[in-house]
């Protein structure tokens, strides 16, 4: 099981979503992806596609007083 | 818990304008719609094919306050500094999740395009009237841009 981190603090619609897509494929079964990011809707939409895709979002979490929030994901 | 291994939903496209803003809107739809599970694919037609010609992807015009191309610099400024992804990310972006083109050879017919001319290289299929309906008549979601 490996730990995969995508960093898309700055990134606006949709590369958020893409990105965590991209890594999502590239992952395999029980992987860990850590998304960061910056762009506000995005902190809702990935866990909505994980939901989509099925698989299991661990945690939401808020970082730089709510600037910025890091979502992990276990593929 | 595995990844779902099959697409049950479905989003097809159809890209009539080949105006820049436009494009854009036809290529996030495409790709939040794969990267929220669905397939999709988006079918080319009319001024919307004339943006696969090699080197024509970016050249699009604004759909309003184009204004001789001062509108499409000024929006595109302003893209710049909200970080917006260019359309050969995004294109590329479509590809590698599995984004299906279809090219309309009616088009190609009536504006002289060959197959050389166009980025052969995403495209998946080329097709007619039958192929759009064949792909929209399982969608659960089907626009026209």
């Amino acid at each position: 099981m490996t730990e995969v981190e995508i960093d898309v603090r700055g990134e606006t619609c949709p590369v958020p979503l893409v990105e965590c897509r991209k890594a999502l494929k590239k992952a395999s079964p029980g992987d860990l992806v850590l998304i960061k990011g910056t762009h506000p809707a995005s902190k809702k939409e990935i866990p909505m596609a994980c939901e989509a895709l099925g698989l299991e979002v661990l945690g939401i979490e808020d970082k730089e007083a709510g600037k910025e929030w890091e979502i992990k994901i276990r593929r | 818990m595995p990844e779902k291994e099959y697409k049950s939903e479905k989003a097809v496209l159809i890209l009539h304008s080949g105006d820049m803003d436009k494009f854009y809107s036809a290529l996030i739809i495409g790709n939040g719609a794969l990267a929220m599970g669905m397939e999709a694919s988006i079918y080319f037609t009319f001024w919307g094919l004339l943006r696969l010609k090699k080197g024509e992807l970016e050249k699009g015009p604004l759909s309003k306050m184009h204004m001789l191309g001062l509108g499409k610099k000024m929006v595109g400024n302003r893209m710049k500094k909200a970080n917006v992804a260019s359309l050969e990310k995004l294109m590329s972006d479509y590809k590698e999740l599995g984004g299906k083109i279809i090219a309309c050879e009616m088009t190609m017919e009536i504006m002289g395009i060959k197959k050389e001319e166009l980025r052969t290289e995403w495209i998946d299929t080329w097709g007619a009237v039958g192929t759009y309906i064949q792909e929209a008549k399982g969608a659960s979601l089907t626009l026209f841009i």
